[in-house]
Formats: structure tokens, sequence, C-alpha cells
């Protein structure tokens, strides 16, 4: 069997492909043997060759039947401006007359192909109905719109009525390089491709448009990467707002800076009273971790919401859970101590815990302390942050293991870390040292009053930090 | 004050109003203009005219009447005590925005809000003059999107509905005690109220049209809401938990999750740092999997960690889900039922349909699955092919390092 030629009109000429491929598709032409061939793009060997089958005379009824699926598929994929696409899809035709079940089976590495293209086609149509820019043109006073596209496939006839169902009432045009569409409110006129210089290089909006741009963007939220993936470079030359990117992404690092700094310069003002009464109440009903299930109440901080310098403990114990306020069981009572001698206002600073549940096992009728997890703490965490928000001490000093993991986030090994300043996220500082519990378990007399004078030494010093 | 022109306005009126996550043009019915009456078109999928570098979509002019306020709220950059820059605009101003920026092809249409001034039922009534001037005097087909005001007059309320595509009120934060400390004028209550009459109001004019096709259209495309996230205590498992039960009780189409970021002119009790935008993330990747892979709203809180019930940060809630329980995989994707196959992690639900379609007529190899999904690597542990059994791999404990995507840079300027 010899070459065939199959000539069609234009580069997106459905009706041509379909007639031509029905016609070879009878006859069983093999895909190898035909030739597609599109009007002034026919640049091969066979461009002078004698025409083979067209004109095509009055087709008989196809010996065949193609399921829709496929002619939507076509459809779209003869839109593609891969050279190969009407071969593929005779090519897939053929296939699908033996074992029409192909059309269902998308893992088919042909009909993958095929999928791929009419989503790239897909993709093509919709970016054009949402990058296309139109700009007004004076035209004997009335009002009528330009705009210059350049697909990436032959998509532009066929986005047409997308125009026309939308812009009705509106005299427009559409240049592209392959053809131009002109609609005058009544009918749509085809003329051929244009240049980029045949269109109007501005319209006085595109600065308001732009100033919209710019000022819908938020600062705090760059991901560039994202906006590249629905927005390719290749779009931006016929888009006015794509001119500001490059300095909206330089910026947007100061602006961000700026708006924390801000932020934080910002005096709590007249309602950090109120904000604090319904920090405490919202941690009333805390749920955060299964901790305030056992326990009987939240205990929150307390102390003078100006304190300059804030101590967090543990966790309330068996005391602290039933009378609500934390430091006041035994441990409480050595630092109210220690604090005495360290000639420090108990009054003026703020206490709080790492977590703010009692955490026991129950014994008998006693309940015995329970040392909070890393959960636990990580999940309680947010209140000393919100407490630490409102009061921006200048020092806040950890009390023990768990509080040194709750104001750094990771596990502290207390002998190493004390006395080592720590510099916090928001700007004040840090200082780890024991917990109070710790003095009371110790079972050497001398020990524990070295160690207790350990205690106040570097409380004296927290004081004389905060000066 | 000096009087602003509308390029200035509209700087001020726009920023104001980035802080709305929504900018969904779709699911609404479709128009046209074709007929040579009026200008505009809605398709049943949105369009997006533009992204910004923050990577969110631009489909249309989003904006605020007035960001003056008699409010408080100390999330909000508008509120009461806020030192930003007042500015306000007629509604003929807004309409000939919208259409100057509809005819250059720019939006979709116009997502409305407005700060509350002199009282809720004037703010509401200029909202609402905005949508009807659109209407009726331009024949304006694109799509409106108007945010509603709680304690607004329920006519008013209802006018807004016959106008726009969609109306939203947002529920603000995800807990009572939370909108109580950080919104103190608005009430929990009175918000779920209004979101029930909309409810109520959408269910009834959709009856009304089944009897009668004259009868009015009522905001077709539906209602939503938005959250904001990281402002108050809420877990996650409290998040996913309170947007299940607000998509039941008010048939919402959406519930959007804004992670807080901060604002010029921040309240003091608010948090200093970058928005938490994977948690952001997550939270939508939950919330999918609520919506179209069939999770019970428990399902999806099971994939947070139990003690402090927020989801993983470095892998999605469906992979989370799949490792935590190990003994519902591996599935048989020549075999097993739709609902079972969308639980793999990395087959979405396109790739599951082809899955579903294709195996009737043949045995499906790992290869044909791989060219059905974005990585095979992913879903190879999960699933069992013609060929191909993964030996052990679910039972292994060092499951999660081997199909946990590489840790990449998530934030620009993570420290």
């Amino acid at each position: 069997m010899g070459i065939r030629v199959a000539r069609l009109d234009a580069p997106d000429d459905f009706e041509g492909w379909r007639d031509a491929a029905r016609m070879l598709a009878t006859e069983r032409v093999p895909p190898d043997r035909v030739i597609w061939q599109v009007a002034g793009h026919a640049a091969d060997l066979f461009a002078e060759a004698p025409p083979s089958i067209d004109p095509p005379p009055p087709a008989p009824p196809p010996a065949f039947r193609v399921p829709k699926a496929f002619v939507d598929l076509a459809r779209d994929v003869v839109l593609h401006s891969d050279p190969e696409r009407f071969a593929r899809l005779y090519a897939m035709l053929v296939r699908l007359i033996e074992q029409p079940r192909l059309i269902d089976d998308r893992a088919d590495p042909a009909r993958r192909r095929l999928d791929e293209m009419a989503k790239a086609v897909r993709r093509d149509i919709h970016k054009m109905r949402a990058f296309l820019r139109f700009r007004e043109v004076a035209d004997d006073g009335e009002e009528r719109f330009v705009a210059w596209f350049e697909p990436e496939h032959h998509i532009v006839r066929a986005n047409a009525a997308f125009f026309v169902n939308r812009f009705n009432t509106m005299r427009w045009s559409i240049l592209s390089p392959e053809v131009s569409l002109h609609w005058d409110t009544e009918t749509l006129r085809e003329g051929p491709g244009a240049v980029k210089a045949d269109a109007p290089d501005g319209d006085p909006i595109e600065a308001v448009w732009k100033t919209y741009y710019a000022s819908i963007f938020n600062p705090a939220r760059l991901k560039v990467g994202a906006m590249l993936r629905e927005m390719p470079r290749k779009y931006w030359k016929n888009m006015p707002e794509t001119a500001l990117v490059g300095e909206l992404v330089a910026g947007a690092r100061a602006r961000e800076t700026a708006m924390i700094e801000t932020a934080r310069a910002a005096t709590p003002g007249g309602n950090v009273e109120g904000a604090w009464k319904a920090l405490r109440e919202e941690a009333m009903g805390c749920t955060r971790c299964p901790l305030y299930k056992p326990a009987t109440q939240t205990v929150f901080g307390e102390g003078p919401l100006d304190a300059r310098l804030m101590f967090v403990g543990e966790q309330p114990g068996d005391q602290e859970d039933l009378s609500g306020r934390p430091f006041v069981g035994p441990a409480g009572q050595v630092f109210d101590r220690a604090m005495g001698e360290a000639g420090i206002d108990r009054t003026a600073v703020y206490v709080t815990n790492a977590v703010k549940h009692f955490k026991f096992e129950p014994r008998g009728k006693r309940r015995i302390h329970a040392k909070p997890d890393a959960g636990e703490i990580d999940a309680c965490r947010w209140w000393i942050e919100q407490e630490r928000m409102l009061l921006t001490p200048k020092l806040t000093v950890a009390l023990g293991a768990t509080a040194a993991r709750s104001l750094t986030g990771r596990t502290v090994t207390i002998s190493r870390e004390r006395g080592r300043p720590i510099a916090l996220a928001d700007g004040g500082e840090g200082w780890i040292t024991v917990h109070p519990s710790f003095l009371l378990r110790l079972p050497d007399k001398a020990a524990a009053e070295a160690e207790f004078a350990r205690f106040v030494e570097d409380l004296r010093n927290a004081a004389a930090y905060i000066g | 004050m000096a009087q602003l022109d509308v390029r200035e306005k509209l700087g001020i009126l726009a920023d104001a109003a980035k802080y709305d996550a929504s900018c969904a043009s779709s699911g609404t019915t479709k128009r046209n203009s074709a007929g040579g009456k009026g200008i505009g078109s809605t398709e049943g999928m949105g369009i997006c005219h533009a992204y910004a570098p923050d990577g969110r979509c631009i489909s249309l002019l989003k904006i605020l009447l007035t960001n003056s306020c008699i409010f408080d709220c100390h999330y909000c950059i508008n509120r009461k005590s806020s030192n930003v820059r007042r500015a306000r605009f007629t509604a003929q101003e807004v309409v000939a925005l919208t259409m100057s920026f509809y005819k250059r092809n720019y939006i979709e249409g116009l997502f409305l809000s407005s700060g509350i001034i002199r009282s809720p039922d004037y703010t509401m009534e200029q909202i609402v003059e905005v949508a009807r001037s659109l209407r009726e005097d331009h024949q304006f087909r694109g799509y409106i999107h108007l945010k509603t005001i709680p304690d607004a007059d329920l006519e008013l309320v209802r006018l807004a509905g016959l106008h726009a595509d969609r109306v939203s009120i947002n529920v603000e934060l995800p807990t009572v005690p939370g909108l109580t400390r950080l919104a103190p004028e608005k009430s929990a209550t009175r918000i779920e109220g209004a979101m029930r009459d909309m409810k109520t109001a959408i269910v009834d004019t959709a009856d009304a049209r089944k009897r009668y096709r004259s009868a009015p259209r009522f905001a077709p495309a539906g209602q939503s809401t938005q959250m904001i996230v990281g402002a108050d205590a809420a877990t996650d498992r409290d998040i996913v938990t309170k947007a299940a039960t607000l998509y039941h009780r008010f048939s919402l189409r959406r519930v959007y999750y804004s992670a807080f970021s901060p604002i010029p002119e921040a309240s003091a009790v608010l948090p200093l740092q970058r928005p938490p935008l994977m948690r952001e993330h997550r939270l939508y990747q939950s919330d999918w999997l609520m919506r179209f892979y069939d999770y019970a709203p428990g399902e999806v809180a099971a994939a947070a960690d139990p003690a402090t019930g927020m989801m993983p940060l470095d892998i999605d809630p469906k992979l989370a889900w799949a490792l935590k329980f190990r003994e519902r995989f591996p599935v048989d994707v020549n075999r097993a039922p739709r609902e079972d196959l969308l639980r793999v992690p990395g087959l979405g639900v396109k790739a599951v349909n082809s899955i579903l379609k294709a195996r009737k007529w043949r045995r499906l190899a790992l290869d044909d699955v791989g060219r059905l999904t974005v990585s095979v690597a992913k879903v190879r542990p999960f699933i069992v092919a013609e060929g191909w059994r993964p030996v052990m791999l679910t039972d292994r404990a060092d499951l999660k390092p081997l199909v946990a995507p590489k840790r990449e840079q998530l934030e620009l300027f993570a420290a």
C-alpha cells in the first residue's frame, strides 16, 4: 500500500481530521502509511506530490463506531502544537477499532500521552481566559477594547465563544500570531494573524489595577514558587501587573520585619489587663492535652502585668491544684524564702508554670506528683507564649528542666545551661536555674544549704539584671 | 482630612481586605451576556486572573467599602483602636471600579466586605446597594461575593442573597473563649444564628425553584466562612472538629483557614511571628479528606498527635493516618473497593477513578499505577498490584522516612 497524504485546512481543523481519519480507518490504512499536512504548513517532501486521498468522495457510513469520549479527547488534542498530533490520534483510532475497551485504560502509555496533550490544551485555553488583558482604544468616541495574546497551542478560535458570551455588549478584538478575532456586538469576524505592535501599548486603568495588585499582596506570606506554578513567566509579558513582582518580592522581607517591629514596640496599652483576664478565662477551659481531665482546675500565672521579671515553674502541685494559685505549696514556700533572702519583692514578679494542670498518680488517698512529658509541655507552651507576649518581661527565669524545655523548645541539661543567657525570639532574655523542689529533695543538710545559697545567688543576679 | 482619590482609596481598602482568604469564583450557576444585554458570565469553574507573590489567586476585586469600624477586634487591622489610615468608597465608586476592571478581563467579579460604620443595618444597606446597582443598573452577570453582617436586619440579608452568588459570615475564631478574648463585641451565638438564617433562606429558595421556575435564585454558590488559625488556643483537632460541625449544621460550601499573619498596627495580645503557613496548609488538606475522600471528622482528628492535638507538619494528614492505621494496608488496586483506594497515600480521586475503570478490563501492574499518579514511590508501600507486593514494607518501623518527603526549605526566611 502506498503512502497516503491527508490535507487539513488549518492547524485546528478538527472536522478535516475527523473526515480524513474516518475514511482512512474504513479502509484500514495503517497509521505508518499516512502523512498529515496542514495547508500553509506543509514544508515536507510530499508537498508537491499528487493528492492521494483528497478531495474526499462522499464518505460511506463507516463500518465502525468510536466512543464519544474519544471524539471529545480528539477535539482537544487536535489543538495541540505537537506536529505529530494528527498521527497520534489516528494511531489511537485504529487501535480503538480493534479494542474499544482501550478508551477506559488511562494507564495505557499512548492513551496517557493523549490525555496529557489534551490537558495541556485545556490549561492553555484556561490561561488565555485568565491572563488575556484588554486595553481600551479611542474609536469614534465609542468604547472598543483590544488584546494581544500568544497562546502555546492552536486554541484561539476554540476560545472565541467564551469571550463572545462574556463580553457580548463590548466591541473587541483579540490579536494573536495565527489568527485575529473581531466582535462588533453582533458578529464574530476572523482576520489574519497579527504582531504585537498592532495592539495598543497601554491603558490608564492599568495603573489603578497595579495599585490593587500591590495592595492585595500580603508580604508576610511570600510564596514565589506557588505563584510561578500557576502563573509561569511565559505569560508575564502581556500582563501589566507582573512588572511589580520583582519589587514586591524584594521589599517583602523589610515590610514584614517592620510590621513585627512595630507590633513589638506597641505598648500593651489600656487593654492589657482585659486581655490577660480573657486569656486566663480561656485557659480555664483548656483541653489542649488530656491532663485537664483528672485535675481540679487550670492554675494560671499571677502577678503584676507590668512585671519585668517572670518565673516559670514546672506544674501545679497538690495544693496549687486545689487552691488554683501557683507557688503556694512546699516548693513555693522555699521559693518565697529564697526571694526574701535575695531581697526581691515577691509581689513585684510574675510567676507561672510551664504546664498548667496538675499531673499526678493516685496512690491510696494521696496524689503523687508525676513529671509532665514533652508532648504535654509542648501543648501547654501556647499559654506561656501568650503570657510572655502580654507582659514582655525583660527576663524570664526557667525553674528546672520542664520550664527550660518550655522556654527553649528543646531538652536542656540544667547544670550545663545554668547562668548562660538565652536570647528569646521576642527580644527578651531567658535564664535557667534549678526548681525549688530540687532543694527540698537533697538529703544532705550541708549540700542543701550550699544549693540554696546558689539558688539565692541566681535570684540576686536576676534582680540586678533587671535593675 | 484631604480628599483621597479613587486610586489612593483602593490602596487602603484592598490592603485592609487581604486578610480574607477566600477569592473563589466557582460553584455558581452558569450565566452569560449573550443576546446583547449586559456584561459578564460565570462558568461552573472559577478563573484566577493573576497570582500575587504570596501564591494566592486573584480572581475577584476584593475590597472593603470602608475600613472604619466601631468594633475593636484584636486580630483585625481595621479595629477602632488601630492607627491605620481610614478611607471610604461610595457605592458608585465601587461599581465603576468593578466595571472597568471587569471589561479589561482583570477579574471575575467583586468580593465586597466592610468595616461596621454607624450601625450594622446602615453598613449592610451600603453593601447591598453596590450589588443592586451592578446587577440592575449595569446588568452585571459576573460573580459577586458579599460579606454579610451578623446583626443586620434579615430583610437586608435576604436582598444580599438575591444579588450575590455567594454570601459569607466569618466565625473568626475556632473557640468561643478565643472569640470572647479577641473580638469582645462579637458573639458566637449571633454569628451562628445568622449562618442558620442564611442556610434556611438558601434551602427555602432552592425548594421554591423546584416548584416555580420563576422563583428568584438566592446565593447559588452557597455560603462560606473563615477561621483564623494560630491566634487562640485551638488545636488542629479542635479546628477540624469545629469545621466538620459547621459544614454539617450550616451546609457550608467552604471553610477557609487563615493563618494569622502580623499586621501593621497590631494589637499587643497577638502572636508576633511568621504566620504558620504549613499548619494552614495541613488544615486545608484535612478539610479535603473530609470533603472529597470520605474521611469522618473523627478519623481526620485521629491523624493528629494524641498528646498535643496537632497534625504533623512534616507529612500530610493522609499519610499520617495511613502510618497510624497500617493494618488497613496494603490495598489491592485490582480488587479493593473505592473507599479503600481513596485511603492510599498518593492516590487522588482522579487516579482512583481511572484505576476503577481500567481494571474492569485488565489487571494493573505497578507501572500502570505509576502512570496514573505523580509519585509511584509514595504509593508503592501501600498497595498490591499485578506482580507487586510490598514485602514487609507496611510493617517496617522505619517506613516513615521512606515515604515522607525529603525536608525542603519550607519557608524562605526560616531562621
